[in-house]
């Protein structure tokens, strides 16, 4: 995977120092609470929710299973719409892709879309390697690329930033981008908005090379769909004359019909509406309508290693719509980064740790990243059982040995971390009872949450409950 | 593993990657059970057919495209007075618009074409487009490309777009039932309210990069 987090601090160490910082925390806590209220508002319109999400489910695992023949179909569907189909085994196999491609048109710049299979390979680092500037294009990620910094949420990349923290990075840095932030631009989000409009704008225009992902792969007629919000998509897949799509290859549906169910999920699943605002599809070129060239790049890069593994597969069901991070209780506190990947949240703590293997010690850990309450299961669209992949995965950890044991006993910290928390812990029994034969030995006990120092600094529930009842309003959370 | 040539269209020497990638699906779930066919117990619809068009006005205005209600003979001076409170001088207009649509309005037309480059369009005040669908239960208008609704970048570039929909022929109720009608072979873009953000502390924002106004005018006769 990218090497954007390479050395990156286990869970454990990177959790703690995320729960120090109250900027981080307090956006978060709003951020994610708001949208799984409105989230759950949004499902409940529908009075199938369950059918469509048994049917959504049933699709991945039929795509999965047969996943060669519809990767075939899909390259045939795409060829014969004019479209180049590459593979690429690894991160490095689709950067140089990509990288060749863009030399090809002679250009030096890209316009990019928000894609994580792009920021996964870390695209943009190997890109700016070979002189070529990939400049993102999603109001989040320009903050975040602006800020140099990393995106900590799948939907909301820049959730970690405040308002005023946003003026400032776009009052320093745009100049040096583009077209420099307007004069004493203020914080309102509007203000906020129209800047990048204007900087981006100018981008847009001018581009000949568009660089995305996709939400969606049809086998049957070789389309693809994107979903977003602010139209940066649809700039950056119309108006350059060569379009590049870097997709997973777990991202195919067999046929047109399938996105009906995926079409009502999504989006009700993610950003809490009926529809999100835009959604493009395209199949391979279209005459005198946008670009003219257009290259698919199918990315394996750990997907068929996933695939491999009974129980881990079903994390390539997932359709990334976030909703899994907005109701875990760890996510909330620990934030994005400190599972030190793209992935984040609970479906990071089952996909990265496959993707890229136990051997490191974030990703060893990245399993005990979590209470196993099971929210995550229950907000998944396409059902993922991620407590399930979870302890399953944890006992691979275990049985790595040799160099395993240095590793389990990381990831031991980071499950002693989980459970110093008690609202984490007060969620946690779901899976920890159901799998109690399985792992007599590999859940510590709680008794030692008690002894630690940094309690009062933890925004838990329970404990927050009971230190609204037992203190006076003026703490405010601090250390007393 | 064999790949069939014929259906295969680089099944070529030299790409190794793509067998390398094939090989390795084919082995992941050699052991795997069959899946079984899909059952699509969901719903096709969520409301009755007289409630649809009510619906989509509804959840239009819901997601802030500012939703209007005419008939035929109403169109053309309802563009007009839209085109003029918008204060627009110029209008581009895709090859297959109805000409009769813009007959009463003031602001000069400027037919797309292919040569037109994104900065010429970036200088036009409105757009008049036509749709294909229309999807009542997430207030969604659905643009195919064709001839009375021209190329994606028309509904792109320009601030301002006025989407007209016949009712209640254009009009389905539920995403299922918008598929059907729908070609994936054209390029398709689903448009439900004006282009927004909510990046900024979750607060919404319309209007980033696509037009921060949508007009929806529902024509019914
Ligand atoms: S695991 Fe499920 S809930 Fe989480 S992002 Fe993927 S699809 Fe959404």
């Amino acid at each position: 995977m990218s090497g954007t987090f390479v050395g990156m601090p286990s869970f454990p160490r990177a959790a703690k120092e995320a729960v120090h910082n109250k900027t981080l925390r307090d956006n978060l806590r709003h951020a994610t609470h708001t949208i799984r209220d409105k989230r759950a508002k949004a499902v409940a319109e529908l009075a199938d929710w369950a059918e469509l999400r048994e049917a959504g489910k049933q699709i991945k695992d039929h795509t999965l299973r047969h996943l060669d023949r519809y990767l075939v179909q899909l390259e045939t569907r795409v060829t014969e719409a004019g479209g180049t189909v590459h593979w690429a085994a690894d991160a490095d196999e689709a950067n140089r892709i990509v990288a060749d491609l863009v030399k090809a048109t002679g250009e030096s710049e890209v316009v990019k879309v928000k894609s994580m299979a792009t920021q996964e390979i870390g695209l943009n680092e190997a890109l700016e390697a070979e002189g070529i500037a990939a400049y993102e294009t999603d109001l989040a990620e320009l903050i975040v690329q602006l800020g140099d910094d990393r995106p900590s949420h799948i939907l909301v990349p820049a959730i970690h930033r405040n308002r005023g923290e946003i003026r400032d990075i776009f009052r320093e840095k745009m100049a040096s981008w583009g077209r420099a932030a307007p004069h004493g631009l203020s914080d309102t989000p509007a203000d906020l908005a129209e800047a990048a409009r204007l900087h981006l704008r100018e981008k847009f225009l001018r581009a000949k090379v568009g660089i995305s992902g996709a939400n969606f792969m049809v086998a049957e007629t070789g389309t693809l769909v994107v979903f977003e919000s602010e139209g940066n998509g649809r700039m950056c897949l119309t108006l350059p004359e060569t379009l590049i799509s870097v997709v997973g290859i777990e991202k195919v549906v067999p046929t047109w019909r399938d996105l009906e169910v995926f079409l009502q999920t999504l989006p009700r699943s993610s950003t809490a509406e009926r529809m999100n605002p835009y959604t493009s599809t395209w199949t391979g070129t279209t005459d005198g309508d946008g670009p003219r060239t257009f290259h698919l790049v199918l990315l394996d890069n750990g997907r068929t290693d996933t695939l491999a593994d009974e129980v881990g597969r079903q994390a390539l069901r997932c359709i990334r719509c976030s909703a899994c991070l907005n109701v875990c209780p760890v996510y909330e506190r620990a934030g994005g980064h400190a599972y030190g990947s793209v992935y984040p949240g609970p479906i990071g703590a089952i996909l990265s740790p496959q993707l890229r293997g136990t051997q490191s010690e974030i990703d060893a850990s990245l399993p005990y990243a979590s209470s196993l309450c099971g929210a995550c299961y229950e907000v998944c669209p396409v059902a993922i059982d991620i407590p399930e992949v979870l302890v399953h995965l944890r006992e691979r950890v275990a049985d790595q040995g040799g160099k395993g044991h240095r590793l389990e006993k990381a990831a031991m910290k980071a499950a002693g971390w989980v459970l110093d928390h008690p609202g984490v812990l007060g969620t946690g029994e779901r899976v920890a009872s159901r799998t109690r034969k399985l792992h007599p030995s590999k859940l510590p006990g709680a008794g030692a949450w008690t002894r630690s120092r940094e309690l009062p600094e933890m925004p838990a529930e329970p404990f927050r409950d009971w230190w609204k009842k037992n203190r006076k309003p003026k703490t405010d959370g601090k250390k007393p | 593993m064999t790949t069939d040539p014929a259906t295969d269209p680089s099944a070529a020497p030299g790409n190794s990657s793509r067998e390398r990638i094939l090989a390795r699906v084919r082995a992941a779930v050699a052991d795997a059970p069959d899946a079984p066919e899909v059952t699509r117990d969901y719903l096709d619809t969520h409301t009755p057919d007289s409630a649809m068009v009510d619906l989509l006005a509804e959840n239009l205005a819901d997601y802030r495209a500012v939703v209007h209600r005419t008939d035929s003979a109403g169109l053309a001076e309802l563009l007009m007075r839209l085109l003029a409170e918008h204060g627009s001088r110029t209008v581009l207009v895709p090859p297959g618009l109805p000409p009769s649509w813009l007959a009463s309005a003031d602001p000069t037309r400027i037919q797309d074409r292919e040569a037109s480059t994104a900065q010429e369009l970036d200088e036009v005040d409105s757009v008049v487009t036509a749709c294909a669908v229309a999807i009542a239960e997430t207030g969604t208008i659905v643009l195919d490309g064709s001839p009375d609704q021209g190329r994606r970048r028309i509904s792109l570039v320009p601030d301002h777009h006025i989407c007209v929909v016949r009712a209640p022929e254009q009009v389905v109720a539920s995403v299922p039932q918008a598929m059907p009608r729908l070609d994936p072979t054209r390029p398709l873009t689903w448009i439900s309210g004006p282009s927004a953000t909510s990046d900024i502390e979750l607060d919404r924002v319309e209007g980033v990069h696509g037009p921060r106004t949508l007009e929806v005018v529902l024509v019914e006769d």
